[in-house]
């Protein structure tokens, strides 16, 4: 036993209320039981402002405390993505030049590009403009990053949209699905099912569904090109395909997820109380369980809707699809430097920005932090 | 008219996967018949593994895991509620039978607010409507004496305290007007102050609902206030089944005399308490978050005497205990063994100032490796401290199992293949290795059993005999501290209340903490919790 913050009474005894509720190691960092308001030894809880401010809000401190470090992440990683694109190896003049690269020409297009100033002053300078929004102009095509990025973004995110439209609820339904059958014909169909789709490689995926969808039944369209003149419903049309190839490579993954989570709280003490409250098993599921699954299920779902708008190069290469991923694999062969390291950070800031809203959520899902005593 | 539950007979099994063998039928219960009539209290009582829980919950036949009822017939109200299907089932779960568990902390759903949890029952099987549970629910909260019942359904569970969690739990068995409850050991993880209120508020709400119930414990003076008749069990088979008083007052089997004269064990103290081998010094201590525990506590004890330090969960006894080994150094204060200044912090400390102090805990199961052999725990002291191996070491192995009186076959086993107090005593044996002057008990025998427990008391003082080692014994039981102490200190919320010989610190006049602790023992006799609730305060309601 031991005594882990200010205790007003008889609690129960902490080798139960511990296992009942396993902090993650990412709470571990605030006290188990804060609270100020009710004991007189508050007084003595001294320390920095910072210390009493966990105290008091840990809620907050915690949101505040993983936002920092978001932002601290997105500068490291800036960091790494220009230091990997300095250290790859050729460079942008000799491969714009091909044939005609004399010494002296290349020398005259890195001056002109500013490659001769050490890479400090360049990155700081990126950066500066980075911060403010302006990623410089592309060396090949002579066209402003951002305007290209931010149209391209757009087609990213409208697909990537609709994928997580279509895959988060069906996931989180199937898992659910899966535990009330448990062990049973629904749950073992499902699980080969999302098995196989979780293996099939997405171009593999993709080109089945061309074939059977545009080719033979012709219900599709292929390519899934979209311009600025279609309309919304022409546009989602196009995307149908890219769209299904997505939804099934991210799908079994959340759901198995979901399907673990809740079973991991199925065989908790207060399921078995609902259980013998005679509750039906659907009502157990829902309300009883899934709540407390929502922390490691958000967190799959948000590495998943990262997958989707970081990881869809191949798929937007396959749909020939005008999207970042494919933008971004046009500048890498022709050593595009500044769209390269845009599209990186970009990809970058959403990785992180959606990691940071699953950790905030689940730490919001959690009661004890929610409504402190 | 038929009784309200009538089990004849009953037998429950369950298939165990030992590892290594192929998967047997295990019998958990076999041939247990009774009847609970209406507004009537059963008492189930029994150690762990008696099959109580398991028998209880059959009255809602349900099976934890894979528990199987295979014959017998429970009938509510005349109606066998074993041949009903899933649905039937259910309609009587949460309806008609109710269920408090042991740990309500546990039992309760964090992520709900309590009232909606309370209600939830009575709204699902369509009993009352939202409005009126509402207000059963509220007339509950009042007579289960929770504070601030008009908003305390407002609240999550965490935000609540044990006890109140616990009412809580008894409040949403009775939510739906059930026919029966089944109490499940529902004051046990309690501490004692907390306890009596508990018990006596679900006493109370028994008499105003006219509920019939089962009630399960180990703690046979607990179910002597509460039950009208008694069914002592024992490996899952009844062992005498009567009225309380004839259960109490004129036993009939031996298994049952042991249960009622057990902890009734006194020793007198030692006369002469000026030495000091241990003095703890003004200590205070705290934790890394700046919160303080320990507040200038100063006790002593001398040469092969037991000190007992009683007091509540939170109370800072365990934590005292670290602060003597060194695993947490206090903030000020000193401590002094054997007439020298002990290391504030566990690393400034040499191997042989280790040795001399050693500790028990209360988990044996936690504080042990599983895959490790008796051999092979017992030996690693021997082998670190003294540089023993080979036969030698065996040899002295071998010594230390007889002195815990388990013999030699116990060698090669594993910690899951022991018992609770088996495990306790390689515990024992593993502390006595290093051949300390000083052994910390941190309440060693409040996971055991009654029976149990009592033999490791008896070990312990065997032991203190033969070898003149000293013992700090933390507890919170009274009637341990009554069999094993020779002064006693006693701790409220990081503070020393009261120190001195257990014959002064046990008798009046008492401090008011002490006098509430004291009062709040149940003893084995009938009445009694009638009687010290007139006397008492009720001021600690609000646990």
């Amino acid at each position: 036993m031991m005594e882990s913050g200010p205790l007003t009474g008889p609690v129960p005894t902490d080798g139960t209320a511990d296992a009942t509720h396993p902090r993650s190691a990412e709470l571990s960092g605030v006290p188990a039981k804060p609270n100020p308001a009710a004991n007189p030894a508050n007084s003595e809880i001294g320390g920095t402002l910072w210390r009493r401010f966990t105290f008091r809000r840990p809620l907050a401190a915690l949101i505040l405390q993983r936002l920092g470090l978001s932002v601290g992440l997105l500068f490291a990683v800036s960091l790494m993505i220009f230091g990997g694109i300095e250290a790859l190896p050729g460079d942008f003049a000799t491969t714009y030049l091909g044939q005609s690269a004399t010494p002296q020409a290349v020398e005259n297009i890195r001056k002109d590009l500013g490659l001769d100033k050490p890479w400090t002053e360049r990155y700081l300078s990126w950066l500066g403009g980075a911060v403010q929004g302006d990623f410089g102009t592309s060396w090949a095509s002579k066209n402003s990053v951002g305007e290209q990025i931010s149209r391209r973004l757009g087609n990213s995110l409208f697909l990537a949209f609709f994928a997580a439209l279509v895959s988060v609820p069906l996931a989180v339904g199937l898992g659910m699905l899966a535990v009330q059958f448990r062990n049973r014909l629904p749950d073992k169909i499902i699980n080969v099912v999302s098995l196989a789709a979780i293996s099939l490689p997405e171009f593999f995926v993709g080109y089945l569904l061309i074939m059977f969808f545009a080719v033979q039944y012709g219900i599709a369209t292929f390519p899934a090109t979209v311009y600025d003149s279609m309309s919304v419903t022409e546009r989602l049309s196009a995307i149908a395909l890219p769209v299904a190839t997505l939804v099934l490579v991210v799908l079994a993954h959340m759901m198995r997820m979901t399907r673990a989570a809740i079973l991991n709280v199925m065989s908790s003490a207060y399921v078995e109380t609902a259980e013998l409250k005679g509750l039906s098993m659907f009502r157990i599921i829902a309300r009883h369980a899934a709540p407390n699954a929502v922390a490691p299920v958000i967190n799959v779902i948000a590495l998943n809707l990262a997958y989707l708008v970081v990881g869809v190069v191949v798929v937007e290469v396959v749909f020939v699809y005008p999207g970042m991923g494919q933008y971004m694999v046009d500048a890498v062969t022709v050593r595009d430097m500044p769209v390269v390291q845009a599209c990186g950070l970009i990809f970058a800031a959403f990785y992180i920005f959606l990691n940071m809203a699953a950790d905030i959520l689940a730490i919001i899902a959690n009661p004890r932090l929610r409504h402190p005593r | 008219m038929p009784d309200m539950l009538s089990v004849k007979n009953l037998k429950i099994e369950a298939t165990s996967y030992p590892p290594g063998e192929p998967p047997k039928v295990v019998t958990l219960v076999e041939g247990v018949s009774f009847i609970v009539e209406k507004g009537k209290v059963l008492g189930l009582i029994g150690e762990s593994g008696a099959g109580k829980s398991t028998i209880g919950l059959s009255a809602l036949a349900y099976g934890r895991g894979g528990v199987r009822i295979t014959g017998g017939e429970v009938l509510l109200d005349g109606k066998d509620i074993l041949t009903l299907d899933r649905n039937g089932i259910r309609s009587i779960r949460g309806a008609r039978v109710c269920y408090v568990a042991q740990s309500a902390a546990a039992a309760f759903n964090p992520a709900h607010r309590l009232g909606d949890q309370v209600i939830e029952a009575s709204l699902r099987h369509g009993i009352m409507s939202r409005e009126d549970a509402k207000k059963r629910a509220l007339y509950l909260f009042r007579v289960l004496g929770l504070p601030n019942p008009e908003t305390f359904g407002d609240r999550y569970p965490h935000q609540v305290s044990g006890g109140q969690l616990q009412r809580a739990m008894t409040a949403m068995a009775l939510c739906p007007n059930p026919e029966l409850i089944v109490f499940d050991e529902p004051t046990t993880a309690l501490d004692v102050t907390t306890q009596i209120d508990v018990l006596a508020a679900i006493k109370h709400a028994i008499e105003e609902t006219h509920t019939a119930a089962l009630y399960i414990t180990h703690d046979l003076a607990v179910v002597a206030q509460i039950s009208d008749d008694i069914m002592v069990l024992r490996h899952g088979k009844t062992v005498e089944y009567g009225s309380t008083k004839q259960i109490i007052e004129a036993p009939r089997e031996d298994y049952t005399r042991a249960l009622v004269s057990v902890r009734q064990t006194k020793r007198d103290e030692a006369a002469d308490q000026t030495g000091a081998q241990l003095k703890i010094e003004n200590i205070s201590a705290g934790y890394a978050n700046g919160f303080k525990v320990l507040h200038d506590v100063s006790m002593h004890l001398p040469k092969g005497q037991t000190l007992a330090i009683v007091g509540e969960s939170g109370s800072g006894k365990s934590t005292l205990a670290r602060v003597i080994t060194g695993l947490l150094p206090p903030t000020e204060g000193r401590i002094t063994f054997e007439g020298k200044e002990l290391p504030r912090a566990l690393k400034g400390r040499s191997n042989d100032e280790l040795r001399r102090i050693q500790m028990i805990y209360q988990m044996a199961d936690t504080a042990m490796n599983p895959r490790q052999t008796v051999r092979d725990i017992i030996g690693r002291p021997l082998s670190f401290y003294f540089g023993m191996h080979g036969q030698k070491k065996t040899e002295r192995v071998k010594e230390l199992l007889d002195q815990i009186e388990m013999g030699t076959r116990f060698l090669d086993r594993y910690p899951a293949e022991l018992s609770g107090g088996q495990k306790q005593r390689v515990a024992i044996a593993r502390a006595l290795a290093a051949k300390p002057e000083l052994i910390l008990c941190d309440e060693p025998t409040s996971a055991l059993d009654p029976l149990v427990a009592e033999g490791i008391l008896n070990l312990l003082l065997k032991l203190q005999e033969e070898t003149a080692v000293s013992y700090v014994f933390i507890t919170h039981d009274i009637a341990i501290v009554r069999a094993i102490a020779d002064s006693v200190a006693v701790m409220h919320r990081g503070r020393l209340v009261r120190f001195g010989p257990k014959s002064k610190v046990l008798s009046p006049p008492f401090d008011d903490y002490t006098d509430l602790l004291l009062k709040s023992v149940p003893e084995m006799e009938i009445g009694w919790l009638e009687r010290v609730l007139k006397t008492r305060r009720m001021e600690s309601a609000g646990n």
